[in-house]
């Protein structure tokens, strides 16, 4: 198609769908008076009956949990999917690892050397105390796996692409990922043996500090495994195709 | 004020949109696909806001105290994960094109053969 008939067919289509918008915003609650039961019936019973203070958490990792294990599985089934897309295809080899580091250019700064290494701890130390303080404060499994992601990626841009792959063997890193996911599952099948039901919080919330909310903080830190895992898993694999992969032979 | 939330989630849904359909770069476009999710992110978390209302923490707040819906941020977590995946997936895609045809043009890209 043309790009004069795509833009043609678009304004017709963008006059239905902003009819349609207009409509269905005219529709929705008065902004600031949302009167929805279940948020209310949350917010009110996590601290008394889980004591969690996180009442998203609470959602997230005990009263949704299913959806989450869902969700956990689709991020888990796409780095397959990004594996299965940039594989090497036929037609293309990789190049010798000396080749790849010397297409890297000039390598990093020494200022960028250093802010990098002198971030690796405390932004590892960050996404620890972020997946561990899940149920308490604001962050979690998703939030600090990110974090701990990001320090291996700061291990790359400060000490170089050889350095990041010695640390980042893929084996250890499959391993981390695929023992996150299952991980959560595995606390899934411990509310069905020692509870009643799939996913059930079959630990005692406790009274107060770090360890509290029952199967909160662990489901916290299996996703927090796992999206780290996943996270180094894409991203490395998008640094694979620049660094290694040769273009294919024309 | 009132208007403003749901107006900010309908303006990034029609930017993102226009973005896509008039894109001349498959990373662009792909930018652009996640301007229009992030517009269901300021939607729902719009829909959740209670006037006057706390954050759904009650780490330094007494329990019982006026909250926002944690449900619907719960839902925008969720968005935003398999958002991430979705442009996971269509960045890998987008490699894959500039390695078979040269281009990101999305115009310029031939049929795909098997």
């Amino acid at each position: 198609m043309s790009r004069r008939a795509r833009f043609v067919l678009f304004a017709i289509s963008a006059v239905g769908a902003a009819g349609l918008l207009a409509w269905a915003f005219a529709g929705l609650p008065e902004f600031g008076d949302y009167q929805g039961r279940y948020g209310r019936i949350v917010a009110a019973s996590a601290v008394p009956d889980r004591s969690a203070t996180e009442a998203v958490a609470v959602t997230v990792f005990d009263y949704r949990a299913l959806d989450t294990l869902g969700e956990e599985f689709i991020l888990f089934v796409s780095v397959f999917g990004v594996l299965a897309l940039l594989r090497i295809h036929r037609g293309e080899r990789e190049r010798g690892r000396a080749v790849g580091e010397g297409r890297r250019g000039p390598g990093p700064s020494e200022s960028l050397r250093l802010a990098g290494r002198l971030l690796v701890a405390p932004v590892l130390l960050l996404g620890i105390y972020i997946v561990s303080h899940g149920h308490l404060t604001p962050g979690g499994g998703f939030q600090g796996g990110v974090v701990l992601g990001t320090a291996m990626f700061l291990l790359f841009l400060s000490a170089g692409y050889l350095a990041f792959k010695r640390v980042r063997p893929v084996s250890v890193v499959e391993a981390v990922e695929a023992g996150g996911a299952a991980g959560f599952a595995l606390i899934g099948v411990g509310g069905l043996l020692l509870g009643a039901v799939f996913l059930e919080n079959f630990i005692s919330p406790g009274k107060s500090g770090l360890l509290t909310g029952g199967t909160i903080p662990l489901s916290n830190a299996a996703v927090g495994l796992e999206v780290a895992g996943a996270l180094i898993m894409i991203l490395s694999e998008f640094l694979d195709q620049r660094l290694l992969v040769r273009e294919r032979s024309r | 004020m009132t208007a403003l939330a749901y107006g900010v989630a309908a303006w990034l849904l029609v930017v993102g949109i226009a973005g896509v359909v008039t894109s001349r770069n498959l990373i662009h476009l792909v930018v652009c696909m996640s301007v229009v999710q992030a517009s269901t992110y300021v939607l729902l978390l719009g829909i959740g806001y209670r006037s006057g209302a706390k954050a759904p923490v009650f780490a330094d707040i007494p329990t019982g105290t006026r909250v926002v819906d944690p449900v619907v941020q719960a839902l925008t977590l969720t968005d935003v994960v398999v958002e991430a995946t979705v442009i996971a997936l269509l960045l890998a895609i987008a490699v894959q094109a500039h390695k078979r045809f040269g281009t990101l043009d999305p115009d310029r890209l031939g049929a795909i053969r098997g």
